[in-house]
């Protein structure tokens, strides 16, 4: 069969669209290997200059490892908070459930930048600006709802069936949950962690608040393109880009698909 | 809170509560400061920050505009295609969402600057003479902004093309319908819950946006998020701060309220 017109026309305005989705990661790639001095497109000529900048810089350094264990830190806590508040909500019959479920889900909701200046007021008081416990704990807020969505979305799926099968063959709830039900949640328990850790990873409104003198990735990486255009910015987005990359394969490959758990 | 497993729940609602909702109230009771309204008529009265407000809801509304009009293509294809090449669209479109917003807002800079790659390519072409100002103003704003939000239109829009009966279209098709009737006919009717939800999502997400408008913007392009951070990080007046983050909550919640009685009506009306 032909393609009829109308078709080849979508086809092409979609290139275009997909063009300008991608054009600033084919922009950055460049960049990062170029051997000019300063920012230049396309660059002169190749160098690894950029990279080595970043590996010898220890505020860089020290940037990534601050992101890299808030980032683990909140995964391992919005895991431990959100997994038991997500079985609560699917299986759980009591009065206000409905309110929790919008509570759970109010951060993605509210502008972040309230959310961080509200926050801002509060660790100030407490003196909590600075650590890096308070700026895990303001990211759990906001990585909650995705555990509590992919989470809730597995748990939907789940066939109880077999949890009734382990109970009746006399395994007490505690087992039948380490050995039954969260073995069979392992996908949904694998994105919903790796989800956790790249919103935190990438997060800069609420780290520009809380972090005070100790800088995340982000943070560092806001204040570095507000003062000036050097091209270290392009080496540290082409790791983040991989980094990140690295985690969706991995979800795709361990974890339940992004796709599944939108429904 | 009475009945059967509320206990896992609560360590969450503990969190939530301390550290989400109490300070959110927190802040908010500051606007009321002195018991008077004072600072909310500041905020509403004044024509300076009038205009802010009007700013940021033209901007959210431009870029739901322009997110609807790139992403309704992008989702029609995805979901009318091949397996194979609906994967790799949806990379593409994964991808950027996935990339930090610092790292594609720092690209645009490159992009859209004065000695920008747009911008040389536009002068060695012999199109224009002088730099054409595309960054640091509105335009700047508007291109990150959409680059930035077009995932979120494109996700909703494709599950709603995908879920139309393939035989529909065709059997309009076979009855002689052009490409055009069937589109209109057809798809757009049965997709007005995705571009509805796309486009809401889109609308929300764009009032409260702050890293692009302050990195592409150059404190030129002022929208209520950047307001707020300005006032309460150099002029160090919460109050009012809190006085314009109540407003800003009130349109949220609004536009999502109207958003839940358009989709439950629309789904009664169904029935």
């Amino acid at each position: 069969m032909r393609t009829p017109p109308s078709r080849r026309l979508l086809v092409i305005a979609c290139g275009l669209i997909y063009f300008f989705l991608m054009l600033p990661l084919l922009v950055v790639f460049p960049i990062s290997l170029s051997s000019a001095p300063y920012m230049q497109f396309p660059p002169p000529g190749l160098s690894w200059q950029w990279y080595e900048r970043y590996l010898d810089d220890p505020q860089w350094i020290d940037a990534t490892w601050r992101s890299l264990y808030i980032g683990a830190a909140t995964a391992i806590f919005a895991l431990a908070l959100g997994v038991p508040l997500a079985f609560a909500l699917v299986r759980g019959r009591f009065f206000g459930r409905v309110l929790i479920d919008r509570l759970a889900l109010a951060p993605v909701i509210v502008p972040t930048i309230i959310l961080s200046v509200a926050v801002y007021g509060l660790f100030a008081k407490l003196k909590l600006i600075g650590t890096w416990y308070g700026l895990v704990i303001a990211h759990t807020v906001l990585a909650l709802p995705f555990v509590v969505l992919v989470i809730v979305a597995g748990l939907r799926d789940f066939d109880r069936s077999l949890e009734q099968a382990a109970e009746g063959l006399g395994a007490s709830r505690w087992r039948t949950l380490s050995r039954v039900t969260l073995p069979l949640l392992r996908p949904s328990l694998v994105s919903a962690g790796l989800l956790a850790f790249i919103s935190s990873f990438d997060e800069v409104v609420v780290a520009l608040f809380l972090a005070g003198a100790n800088m995340t990735l982000p943070k560092k990486m806001f204040d570095n393109i507000l003062m000036e255009i050097d091209p270290t910015i392009a080496a540290v987005s082409v790791m983040q880009i991989l980094l990140v990359s690295v985690v969706l394969v991995l979800i795709g490959r361990f974890g339940r698909g992004l796709k599944d758990s939108a429904r | 809170m009475t009945g059967r497993g509320f206990l896992p729940a609560l360590p969450a609602l503990i969190l939530l509560f301390v550290f989400f909702l109490f300070p959110v109230v927190r802040m908010l009771g500051f606007s009321l400061e002195g018991g008077t309204l004072d600072w909310y008529a500041k905020a509403l009265g004044e024509q300076l920050y009038l205009r802010v407000f009007w700013n940021t809801f033209e901007i959210a509304l431009l870029v739901t505009f322009f997110c609807l009009l790139l992403g309704y293509p992008l989702g029609f294809l995805m979901a009318t295609t091949t397996p194979f090449w609906a994967t790799v669209g949806f990379i593409f479109v994964l991808l950027p969402l996935w990339t930090s917003v610092l790292v594609r807002t720092y690209a645009w800079m490159v992009l859209l600057g004065r000695n920008g790659v747009f911008n040389r390519t536009l002068m060695e072409a012999g199109i224009t003479t002088d730099p054409i100002p595309m960054l640091h103003n509105f335009t700047g704003v508007l291109i990150g902004m959409v680059h930035v939000l077009l995932p979120y239109m494109v996700l909703p829009i494709y599950g709603a093309v995908r879920k139309v009966d393939p035989a529909i279209p065709a059997a309009a098709a076979g009855l002689g319908a052009s490409s055009f009737a069937i589109f209109r006919r057809i798809y757009l009717p049965l997709t007005l819950n995705g571009i509805f939800a796309g486009s809401v999502l889109v609308f929300v997400l764009s009032l409260g946006f702050f890293i692009t408008p302050a990195l592409l913007g150059g404190g030129r392009v002022m929208m209520i998020a950047v307001l707020i951070e300005q006032q309460v990080r150099e002029a160090l007046n919460w109050p009012f701060a809190a006085a314009l983050s109540a407003v800003l909550l009130v349109f949220t919640f609004a536009v999502y309220a109207m958003a839940q009685r358009f989709t439950r009506s629309e789904a009664e009306a169904a029935r």
